[in-house]
């Protein structure tokens, strides 16, 4: 978002080549085709913005005003679009509902992902490798193929309209267990853990002490993709809840589209508005966190 | 000293048990009902592979296979497009473009937000006589009339297309950009320096050495794409409208267990779109390694 953004290093530093010659009558050129690719990418940059442009004024216009055209002058509906919104949806809810699962799913699936990794690395038992390959050849189900069976299950445990198996199957997080045995195989020393052994410390506090800060660059990784994963997760909660106050966000977007609210333009797109600003704020501040990630997720593959 | 692996156990266990209870049960016991006529109450009974021939003669499911190739399809082959003609320019050694990292963060941005915000944003956007985007492109002269986007087929599927290219053609710029960081420049270098105009380069040096990626990027996006679910149900009516064009295998998988109560049928479904995963993901697996060992063999 910022243009004075430092370039990813990893990325760009190898581009940073000494300057080749090139001939004269090239230059001139290749700047006009430059100035053009510069005007096209400026263009696309623009068609990715716009759509919340559009979002963005028409969530303070009023109804009326939206029906009758399109206009880059921002209304003054705004609190008139936000009281009839709230008449009938309590978007901060959602909100509230879509933060609490979303911060308990990645520090759970970081937790005991890293816990497992540090057990399939570190330690050698019977049936270890078997395991570790089971839980691979599982990593490529996809994860509708359980969805009945998961619903049936949740029937079963009584546990259905409550937060439980949102939460609690994030505990096993096959993928986050790949990435951070991978990670630390090749950061983490068994001799350390030996010396440390030697000094008198329990397993579990040299899990604490010196595995969990070794993995932590990793798990941080993992922890934006577990994040934006549940905070963007649809039809499981779609499936599992059913009271509208413990709708998370997603849900309470498909809600919005089936209640009153849709009469209304302008709160309808006010309520979009709502629920896609904050994260394009937090964007703003770790995009290039976020972005480096994904670099490092695909590599790492 | 004492024996410590029996800790491996401990602490692999949680994982383990939740595992098992929450994602193999689950498939297993969907396995189960997929023989069976479940209907969500009463007992199941086991109708044997009645599930499966119905599966193979309904054309509501061969006809939402279809609709989600085309898609998929049609925005696979644009997001991979621009991606790597972004890539291309990013990463030429001539142009030495600069502002990466903004373009980057701005071309990522949409695939951050969540998908039901998405459909919900473009739903009320491309109506059909309020939408504010025919009344863009009325008044910038590129239209006559307004376009009705979500109530035709085709355009309707194009529009899901063209949303899925914008939500994700940054994110696999990212991933290709992160992919040629990886080759070694001092193969530009020898190609600046031998003469290699930008097209060789880019078929000769740039493709075949991101190969790995491009497969990643088409194994993530295919297995991605044919659980299409969100925006299709969010976009129009929630069953495929207009005229069943916007019913994808999953939104089918979804309506029949959770709206019609064919939970055995639904299971089926799920197995359906399972095998169907494999098989595609086996094929772009074999097609882009099976070449590599040929073209070895003849070296």
């Amino acid at each position: 978002m910022n243009s004075r953004v430092e370039p990813n290093k990893s990325i760009s530093a190898s581009w940073k080549a000494k300057p080749l010659p090139i001939p004269a009558s090239r230059n001139r050129k290749g700047k006009v085709i430059k100035g053009l690719i510069y005007t096209v990418l400026t263009l696309m940059a623009v068609v990715c913005f716009v759509p919340f442009l559009m979002m963005l004024i028409n969530a303070t216009r009023s109804n009326e005003a939206i029906l009758t055209g399109f206009t880059l002058v921002p209304g003054t509906s705004l609190l008139e679009n936000y009281r009839t919104m709230m008449e009938y949806v309590n978007i901060w809810n959602g909100f509230k509902n879509s933060l609490f699962i979303s911060v308990l799913v990645t520090v759970l699936s970081g937790y005991f992902s890293a816990l497992t990794a540090y057990g399939f690395a570190f330690y050698t038992f019977k049936g270890k490798n078997v395991l570790f390959v089971f839980m691979l050849v599982m990593m490529m189900v996809p994860g509708q193929l359980g969805l009945i069976g998961f619903y049936e299950l949740s029937k079963t445990l009584g546990i259905l309209d409550t937060y439980i198996p949102l939460i609690v199957p994030s505990i096993a997080s096959p993928f986050v267990v790949f990435f951070l045995r991978q990670y630390v195989q090749t950061t983490l020393h068994p001799s350390l853990i030996e010396s440390a052994r030697i000094d008198g410390a329990s397993e579990w506090r040299i899990f604490h002490t010196i595995g969990i800060p070794m993995m932590m660059p990793a798990v941080a990784t993992m922890s934006i993709f577990t994040f934006i994963g549940s905070w963007n997760n649809y039809i499981m909660p779609l499936v599992l809840i059913f009271s509208p106050e413990k709708y998370t966000l997603p849900v309470l977007m498909g809600f919005l589209k089936g209640s009153q609210v849709a009469q209304n333009l302008g709160s309808m797109y006010l309520g979009i508005a709502i629920s896609v600003v904050p994260i394009m704020i937090a964007f703003l501040f770790l995009s290039k966190y976020i972005i480096n990630s994904i670099s490092a997720g695909a590599i790492k593959e | 000293m004492k024996n410590l692996n029996k800790y491996g156990y401990f602490f692999i266990a949680p994982f383990w048990i939740v595992f098992l209870v929450f994602s193999i049960y689950p498939v297993a016991l969907t396995f189960y009902y997929s023989f069976t006529n479940y209907s969500g109450t009463g007992s199941a009974v086991v109708v044997g592979l009645s599930n499966y021939k119905r599966l193979l003669t309904d054309n509501y499911f061969v006809d939402a296979f279809f609709n989600t190739w085309k898609i998929w399809g049609i925005n696979f082959a644009l997001q991979i497009g621009i991606a790597l003609i972004l890539a291309a320019i990013f990463s030429d050694m001539r142009m030495k473009m600069k502002g990466q990292a903004f373009f980057r963060a701005i071309f990522y941005l949409p695939n951050l937000i969540t998908v039901s915000s998405v459909a919900l944003l473009f739903g009320i956007l491309l109506d059909w006589q309020h939408g504010s985007l025919n009344v863009v492109l009325m008044n910038l002269g590129f239209i006559n009339d307004p376009i009705d986007w979500l109530n035709k087929p085709a355009t309707a599927q194009i529009s899901v297309s063209l949303i899925l290219t914008w939500m994700w053609f940054g994110h696999s710029f990212i991933v290709i950009m992160a992919g040629i960081s990886g080759i070694s420049k001092d193969y530009y270098e020898a190609a600046l320096i031998d003469g290699a105009n930008r097209w060789q380069t880019l078929t000769k040096i740039t493709l075949p050495l991101l190969k790995p990626i491009l497969l990643y990027i088409m194994i993530t996006s295919l297995i991605g794409g044919l659980q299409l679910f969100d925006l299709p149900m969010l976009l129009t009516d929630g069953i495929g409208s207009p005229d069943g064009s916007l019913n994808t295998m999953v939104l089918y998988l979804y309506n029949q267990a959770f709206k019609y109560n064919n939970y055995g049928y639904a299971s089926a479904v799920a197995y359906g779109l399972f095998i169907i995963t494999v098989i595609f993901s086996a094929i772009v697996f074999k097609s882009m390694y099976g070449n590599q060992r040929k073209q070895a063999g003849q070296v």
